[in-house]
């Protein structure tokens, strides 16, 4: 029998303010073990679709259901208990500055299990050796590079194992081999945790060579899914746009403006 | 013209005294909410002892050299007043009672609020501006508890040990200059000093003055770190107010306090 997907987003819609929606009908299922994208432009509604996800916002209409429960009616203690089975990486790693790199892949395990030291400094070893930085365990976010930084959250968010691994923009600001290395370990890490992982990105090329699946969003709405090659032939004008990064198409060059002969004083009487 | 204007001079007069009583209201239950979720700052007691050394040690210098010049001006003008009167060996009273009763809570509370509520209001606005709080929640670990509670705690706990260690010095200060720079008698300094000075009247007092500032200095913090916009101008802004509104609280609370403990008889 096919398992359950592990995040099921039906029918959701979603407005800060109810007159303006930022999500309409969106409709998406995330099947365990996979990789999957949500991708679009900035402000298109992605982060708050990963925020319903995280259970940060309730749907306004629709359901939300996030390792078989529905994040509505879940309550604080509900929500933190699903949030144990889920890892986050923010854009910028959002790493404690105030603590080194050990100290930051020890947060999670020190606030939730009472492990012998020998225990934690093992298991904060294994997450490390992971991403390649084992040997930066002494040294504190300042020293790190962007792509460093990343590498610690990343980290931090698998340090207790979880089922769904959250993705927030991870390529932002990344040099070449850093990126590299994000890509590599989102996928690595993935198959060896026998985790799911949900990328929201603007980074389209790069995030259609590591997803099994791509969702397209568009004006709060999904305007497309599929494969990556499916995505890479897709029809729709804005996804074409997008994906071969045109400048001019359906979303406009240039910011509706008035006349320009007119702002310019250039009209004939 | 003139009902239209006056309207509109009413309507902006409401949506101000309602935002206001509606923050209140919205700190009152943050207020709440922290000592609720105490459990993790007092369970695991080292954190609020780490809020306790920054907020707490490393104010001393700037409490220690400020007492220590307060009590001395305070010796210096009380000597040219009390001289008049031939009462200078009162000088260790006024100073101790000056500074016990009023300018070691007080004085200590308006630099404490300089000193460690901007940067506790920094901390977590920047927390908050850089994600850590997101995710902090994201790792189902409740940020009130883990961050905010124990830099409450932190502050409530130094600030009545800064206000006495800035009486002290302060007192220091005053025998300094009345005793050693103007030859006041050192016996009648202190003796008249342990005369007058009570512990339940004034000690005591200047205590719950100084446990009540405490309170108010660093909640006002907490609460605008937490609620800062996330942005740098933003916890610029927070900063502002927390200095702004927590000497406001003091000087206010001051007199509230002061005529509680100090009317009716008891002086």
């Amino acid at each position: 029998m096919q398992q359950a997907p592990i995040v099921e987003i039906k029918n959701v819609s979603f407005g800060y303010d109810p007159a303006r929606a930022v999500l309409q009908d969106i409709d998406l299922a995330i099947p365990r073990g996979a990789v999957v994208g949500i991708m679009g432009q900035s402000g298109c509604g992605k982060t708050t679709l990963l925020r319903i996800i995280m259970g940060a916002y309730l749907p306004s209409r629709g359901e939300a259901r996030v390792l078989g429960r529905a994040t509505r009616g879940l309550g604080a203690a509900g929500l933190y208990e699903m949030r144990r089975k889920m890892g986050m990486l923010f854009q910028f790693g959002a790493l404690f500055t105030d603590m080194s790199v050990y100290e930051n892949v020890a947060f999670p395990l020190r606030e939730h299990a009472e492990l012998p030291a020998d225990l934690m400094h093992d298991l904060v070893m294994l997450k490390l050796q992971a991403v390649g930085l084992r040997g930066a365990a002494h040294l504190m976010p300042t020293e790190l590079s962007g792509g460093m930084a990343r590498r610690v959250a990343l980290a931090r968010s698998i340090a207790l194992d979880p089922q769904l691994i959250l993705y927030d923009e991870p390529f932002t600001g990344l040099d070449p081999i850093s990126f590299g290395v994000i890509v590599r370990l989102i996928r690595d890490l993935n198959d060896s945790l026998g985790a799911t992982s949900v990328i929201v990105t603007h980074d389209v090329q790069e995030a259609l060579d590591v997803v099994d699946y791509a969702y397209f969003m568009a004006a709060g709405r999904v305007i497309a899914q599929g494969t990556p090659d499916e995505i890479r032939a897709s029809p729709e004008p804005f996804v074409n746009q997008f994906v071969n990064g045109r400048p001019d198409g359906p979303v406009p060059f240039h910011y509706p403006a008035p006349d320009y002969a007119a702002d310019l004083e250039l009209a004939v009487a | 013209m003139q009902i239209a204007a006056l309207r509109s001079r009413l309507e902006r007069l409401g949506s101000t005294v309602t935002s206001i009583v509606w923050r209140l209201g919205y700190a009152s239950r943050f207020l709440a909410y922290l000592v609720m979720h105490s459990g993790t700052a007092l369970r695991r007691f080292r954190l609020t002892i780490a809020e306790v050394y920054f907020a707490g040690v490393l104010s001393l210098v700037i409490i220690l050299v400020s007492g220590l010049f307060v009590g001395m001006v305070l010796a210096l003008q009380g000597y040219e007043t009390l001289q008049r009167f031939g009462a200078s060996e009162s000088l260790g009273v006024l100073v101790s009672l000056s500074l016990v009763r009023e300018l070691g809570p007080v004085v200590a509370g308006l630099l404490f609020a300089s000193r460690a509520g901007s940067a506790i209001t920094a901390e977590i606005g920047l927390m908050k501006a850089t994600e850590q709080i997101s995710a902090m929640e994201m790792m189902a670990v409740d940020p009130i508890a883990r961050v905010v509670a124990p830099r409450f705690w932190g502050g409530v706990i130094s600030m009545p040990l800064l206000a006495a260690l800035f009486s002290a010095a302060g007192i220091f200060g005053g025998y300094l200059v009345g005793v050693q720079l103007i030859g006041v008698d050192a016996g009648a300094f202190w003796s008249q000093m342990q005369a007058a000075v009570d512990v339940r009247n004034d000690i005591l007092n200047g205590v719950i003055k100084s446990v009540v500032f405490g309170v108010a200095v660093t909640w006002i913090s907490v609460f605008e770190g937490y609620d800062a916009v996330p942005t740098a101008e933003g916890v610029s802004r927070a900063t502002t107010r927390t200095v702004v509104t927590s000497s406001l609280a003091i000087l206010a609370l001051d007199f509230v306090l002061t005529a509680l403990m100090f009317t009716g008889g008891n002086h």
